[in-house]
């Protein structure tokens, strides 16, 4: 019942919308009128796919506190940083996609390269995250794993093809609400149930002295509950990696890369109604995005928790081969905490969770696809009718090939592990592209496109180098030849290929843009690079509604956050 | 042309809380062992209505404000 609720709310949102959509800048840019609060929730919210949620409970499960990471280290400062630093950038310069950013930063191959790596990716990770909704819902609820595919595909692509991405960005909203209004009391049952904070902590004591690493040794009691304490050698922690890899490879070039240049967040906050409002998209989102772990990685503690007990609470996770299996813990907490009734509320808010991760995908899909394929290289000056047209278009095209990737994953799990691994090779290096080209002028269209693809290079060849322990596959790593290095964790392994590839990717880009010709003038770059851009005051601004101030409030914050879980 | 997100947000959790509070009153206690005894239901269909409301509430006031 709560479901239908929802379900016909959903699609009353973009039907309520469809009067709106008159030009491909409405359907596209939401006309660029969005309020920041709006913007700012949606930002958040198109990062919030099922994945996250499930993933982080998992991981909260498996490492522990330090899974908060995730969220202090290799979340909030990026997300501060793009607010306070690139969004004058993305927003001033009247690009509609981050791949036309690179246009006119650069050149149309760096532009290409983007857009198609990107239009692939959103696909593959749209079809990836509904058949784990679909084989979810048949485990769950043994619902037919077909239709639940296509049902929730239908839904998805009704409410975008009418209202685009207003309707969209609305419904990530409400979805967002939904998630932290239906996961809340899953959290606040489960801490009673073991007896509050300390409970926890003394249960956790437990779990991380019975628990060993790789080398069969037992951890240190606090393990699972401090996020920083351990982290001096990778064999004294769950997640096995250091802190210098930690705040390198995750906080920096992982997270960079990410939330500064992945158009599917930012597409959130290029279309707000004001640069003001822009820049304060990322910061409004992250506030919430600094919470979170309370909402999500706490569910999974607790499992682990009452797992070591089985026998007193009658929970456990499931065991898959000679592990548990992680990814069950949310499903698993809301059937075992939640009575009929407001079991529905949590279903509809993971069902919500998947719904929002994939309508993400699609929009930033058809906006790239129509802007910087179709316009620039397939139909060049067509009426905009014809453009709103292609993104509808898109938009159904988009959605099917989401499906057939779905049912790929279903049987070809290799292939989609393996895609996994492509893009981190093509993502890792790029934020390297983005600051080079936001602040030194002197950056060259040739110097960014072969930084990429050296950058690229490099993360394949560290990973076709070295191993994380105990690899059985070659997806795993060392699949050119001798192992050269062996890593503690995956984790670990993923953190290193991204620093060496971003810092192949930065030197490269620095060496080519010396030997290469600049070809864009001063003005041809007014907008687009930091030197040459001027900076609108806000001395007129109270504090509390400049960005700077905001950013450095949240910075603060976050590092009290980090002290307090040490 | 330009709806406000408060209205449909307000409504939804307003019919979601109306829900849980009808099936909290209704369903016997003995449901409610998994949930420590605690009757979710009601209470937190209580919560999500008082959330609803008061989007509700700035929705409308937004738009008797500016007709």
């Amino acid at each position: 019942m709560i479901l239908i609720t929802y379900f016909s709310f959903v699609i009353g949102i973009g039907a309520a919308l469809k009067r709106g959509m008159k030009s491909s800048n409405d359907f596209f840019m939401s006309g660029r009128n969005i309020p920041a609060w709006i913007a700012g929730l949606a930002f958040l919210s198109a990062n919030l796919g099922a994945q996250e949620v499930m993933g982080m409970a998992a991981s909260g499960a498996k490492y522990g506190m330090m899974t908060s990471h995730f969220y202090w280290v290799g979340a909030v400062p990026a997300m501060v940083f793009v607010g306070v630093f690139m969004m004058p950038f993305y927003y001033g310069s009247k690009a509609r996609s981050v791949p036309e950013y690179l246009k006119l930063r650069y050149d149309e191959k760096t532009r290409t390269f983007n857009a198609f790596s990107f239009a692939t990716m959103t696909v593959f990770s749209s079809g990836i995250s509904m058949y784990a909704m679909a084989k979810l819902l048949n485990l769950l609820l043994g619902w037919n794993f077909d239709v639940s595919l296509w049902a929730s595909a239908a839904i998805v692509l009704a409410y975008i093809f009418l209202g685009g991405l207003t309707s969209a960005i609305y419904n990530e909203v409400m979805q967002f609400f939904l998630i932290v209004l239906g996961f809340a009391p899953l959290v606040f049952l489960g801490l009673r149930d073991v007896g509050g904070w300390s409970g926890l902590v003394s249960r956790l004591d437990l779990v991380a002295t019975q628990s060993h690493n790789l080398a069969g040794q037992p951890y240190a009691a606090g393990a699972w509950v401090s996020a920083w304490n351990h982290m001096g050698t990778p064999g004294g922690n769950p997640m096995g990696v250091e802190s210098f890899g930690m705040v390198m490879g995750l906080g920096f070039v992982l997270s960079f890369g990410y939330w500064c240049t992945d158009f599917l967040v930012v597409q959130r906050a290029m279309v707000a109604e004001n640069e003001q409002a822009a820049r304060k998209v990322p910061l409004i989102a992250a506030v919430p995005k600094m919470l979170f772990p309370f909402l999500v990685i706490l569910p999974g503690m607790i499992a682990i928790a009452l797992t070591f007990k089985a026998g007193q609470t009658g929970f456990s996770l499931p065991v898959k081969g000679n592990a548990y299996d992680y990814d069950m813990t949310i499903p698993l907490m809301l059937k075992h905490y939640f009575p009929t009734g407001i079991l529905g509320l949590g279903l509809t808010a993971l069902m919500a969770s998947f719904m929002s991760g994939m309508a993400g995908n699609v929009t930033a899909f058809n906006t790239v696809w129509t802007y910087d394929i179709y316009q620039s290289h397939i139909a060049k000056n067509k009426s905009d009718a014809h453009y709103l047209w292609m993104g509808r278009m898109a938009t159904v095209f988009g959605t099917v090939l989401s499906i057939l990737t779905a049912y790929m994953a279903v049987h070809f799990n290799n292939i989609m592990d393996m895609l996994q691994l492509v893009f981190a090779f093509v993502n890792a290096p790029l934020f390297a592209t983005f600051l080079l080209g936001m602040f030194w002028k002197r950056t060259t269209g040739h110097g960014a496109f072969f930084g990429l693809l050296s950058g690229t290079f490099a993360a394949a060849m560290h990973h076709g180098f070295t191993v994380p322990i105990g690899a059985e596959s070659l997806f795993k790593g060392g699949w050119i030849g001798p192992v050269l290095h062996t890593y503690p964790s995956e984790m670990a392994q993923n953190f290193w290929t991204a620093i060496w590839s971003w810092t192949t990717c930065f030197a490269v880009t620095i060496l080519i843009s010396l030997l290469t010709k600049r070809i864009k003038s001063d003005e041809d770059l007014r907008g687009l690079v930091y030197s040459l851009t001027e900076r609108h005051s806000e001395g007129h601004l109270p504090w509390y509604k400049r960005p700077v101030y905001l950013g450095a409030l949240i910075l603060i914050a976050v590092t009290l956050l980090n002290i307090a879980f040490l | 042309m330009k709806l406000d997100l408060r209205l449909p947000i307000g409504l939804l959790f307003s019919i979601f809380g109306a829900i849980l509070v009808v099936y909290g009153f209704m369903s016997p206690a003995e449901n409610y062992r998994q949930s420590l005894g605690i009757n979710v239901n009601l209470y937190w269909g209580v919560v999500l209505c008082a959330f609803g409301g008061v989007m509700l509430t700035f929705a409308l006031r937004a738009r008797s404000k500016a007709p």
